[in-house]
């Protein structure tokens, strides 16, 4: 005994775990099972005519049910983008990652994706990548099909071309 | 807008990484005590309680304004929760100055804290769902590609954002309720920091706080019998947009210029630089400043940089301070940090602000915004009624 109190306990962590149940809807379960076949399914407003993908199974403008389905292609461009250099718990990739706003060919909003095969300092904005999925075997209804995104060589697209996707 | 009210009380914690020396109870009392006693009035004397935070999941306490109605004394009588995510102090204030101006009461509470301690809001912040990769790393991660968009578009130089992180430290020095007292704080410093989310440096974000804000609310009755000058509210207004549309401009949202122009229409304010003589807003990425000089019309589209470069928004020798208390990169109490902003306006047009007070304030923006930039709430002080 040193003869000295013990510090209060003022901070006690409880790690607790907590299994959700997903239901994703009509339109994000097509999204979900597409994904399973290695495909981007997306759905346009029959008013505006924008392309959502991910759906969500109306459009966010004019309210309206998004009833008809698009496949989109493997290939887009980055339209912005940040290098993650922060450790946090849970994290699923190895930092530093490059984490961008990909607007595959056809869509209308961009979604967030992982960038590979290329140095982080040589990603740019305008940058054309395609999706690279996991193996046939291993695909699944979860975004966790596509690996990644990786540049497909062709020339950076126009800052014009995706400026309204900022 | 109704019946008139101001503010006749405010009251804040001493915002620190970690209050261990308080439960979320104590931190709330705390600022709410202060703000009862600048008003001179008692537990007693208040009519509501309007109560607010950022999600409950920071904290893991759900529905904590139950068990915080007795630390407010608000034990038999009405108590709302507020939550519009980040912007929710600023809302949390809104609700309460609707309960006065509806004529409903006279003198209301209206309390927002974040426990950041006793929460991981990196990990709340950052729960991977079936739909999308998991990539999303906290707040930091989600505005960093939309900060480098606003470079993009704007031609910002890179050191803009220095600018800001030194200027709001620097200013945070005179605030001593302020979280962050970096004495060495200068441009190498952050400019040397770490890149966490490229394009934001370490230096440029906001710290993680424990902290709590309180208001006491009135009438004008109320406001009349109340020892010190109110503040009075001229304009008030929020507004909100989805995160995720075709079109949608991120970097600067639609909902905030819309609310920044109700809230201007109602207190007759047709150029904000010239007629609002200082502003607190909602940055907590130091890049904000020049995009919310935009989003808020203090500069044309482009060219907020522009404002920030010259010391126009500096405490020291600028024309419309903005931060004058360090602002959220200094103190970031999440579910406070809006009603700092509200707070440190009312402040100001006080006269109360001590080494941080700029001279002469007759009107004053307090800003905040929440989310992925899809909730907003604004209002404009004055020191005569409206």
């Amino acid at each position: 005994m040193s003869g000295q109190a013990p510090e209060p306990v003022a901070v006690l962590e409880t790690p607790i775990h907590v299994d959700y149940s997903f239901t994703a809807g009509l339109a994000q379960s097509r999204f979900l099972k597409g994904l399973a076949e290695g495909r981007f399914l997306g759905q346009r407003c029959p008013r505006c005519k924008k392309v959502y993908v991910p759906p969500r199974g109306s459009c966010p403008t004019d309210g309206v049910p998004t009833t008809d389905e698009v496949e989109l292609g493997n290939t887009g461009t980055v339209t912005t983008y940040c290098v993650v250099n922060v450790p946090f718990q849970g994290q699923a990739i190895e930092i530093p990652y490059i984490c961008a706003q990909i607007l595959l060919d056809g869509a209308n909003l961009a979604f967030m994706g992982l960038i590979q095969e290329v140095p982080a300092d040589q990603v740019r904005m305008g940058m054309r990548v395609e999706a690279v999925w996991v193996a046939p075997d291993e695909l699944g209804p979860t975004m966790s099909s596509v690996k990644y995104f990786r540049p497909n060589g062709e020339p950076d697209a126009d800052y014009e071309t995706f400026a309204e996707y900022l | 807008m109704g019946e008139r009210c101001a503010v006749i009380g405010v009251g804040q914690t001493k915002h620190a990484a970690k209050r261990e020396d308080v439960s979320i109870a104590g931190l709330v009392r705390e600022a709410a005590e202060r703000a009862l006693e600048d008003a001179e009035l008692s537990w007693a004397d208040i009519d509501a309680v309007v109560i607010g935070k950022a999600p409950d999941m920071f904290e893991g306490v759900m529905m904590p304004e139950l068990y915080l109605a007795p630390a407010l004394g608000a034990v038999g009588k009405p108590m709302v929760r507020v939550h519009t995510a980040g912007s929710v102090g600023g809302s949390t204030a809104i609700v309460a100055a609707h309960l006065v101006t509806s004529g409903l009461h006279r003198r209301v509470l209206t309390v927002a804290f974040e426990k950041q301690s006793d929460s991981d809001a990196m990990w709340a912040l950052s729960v991977p769902q079936p739909f999308s990769a998991p990539l999303l790393a906290g707040a930091g991660g989600y505005f960093a590609p939309i900060i480098r968009a606003y470079m993009r578009r704007s031609g910002a130089p890179d050191h803009i954002g220095i600018l800001v992180a030194v200027k709001d430290r620097k200013q945070a020095l005179k605030n001593p309720y302020a979280h962050l007292h970096m004495e060495d704080i200068s441009f190498e410093t952050v400019r040397d920091s770490i890149m966490l989310w490229d394009p934001i440096r370490y230096l440029e974000t906001c710290p993680s706080s424990d902290g709590a804000a309180a208001m006491v609310l009135a009438d004008e009755t109320a406001a009349a019998a109340s020892p010190r000058p109110p503040a009075w509210v001229h304009g008030m207004a929020m507004r909100s947009e989805p995160t995720m549309f075709a079109g949608r401009d991120q970097v600067n949202p639609k909902a905030g210029r819309d609310c920044a122009a109700d809230v201007y229409a109602q207190a007759g304010i047709t150029d904000p630089r010239g007629e609002i003589d200082v502003a607190e807003v909602y940055v907590p990425f130091s890049w904000y400043e020049p995009m919310w000089l935009e989003n808020l019309g203090f500069a044309p589209e482009g060219e907020g940089w522009k404002l920030t470069d010259s010391g126009a928004t500096a405490l020291d020798g600028g024309d419309i301070p903005w931060n004058c208390s360090g602002g959220v990169l200094s103190s970031n109490p999440i579910g406070a940090s809006g009603m700092l902003r509200f707070l440190e306006v009312a402040m100001q047009v006080r006269g109360q602000a001590g080494e941080h007070q700029v001279d002469g304030v007759r009107r004053a923006l307090g800003h905040a915004y929440g989310g992925g930039s899809q909730f907003f709430s604004m209002w404009v002080l004055g020191d005569d009624k409206p």
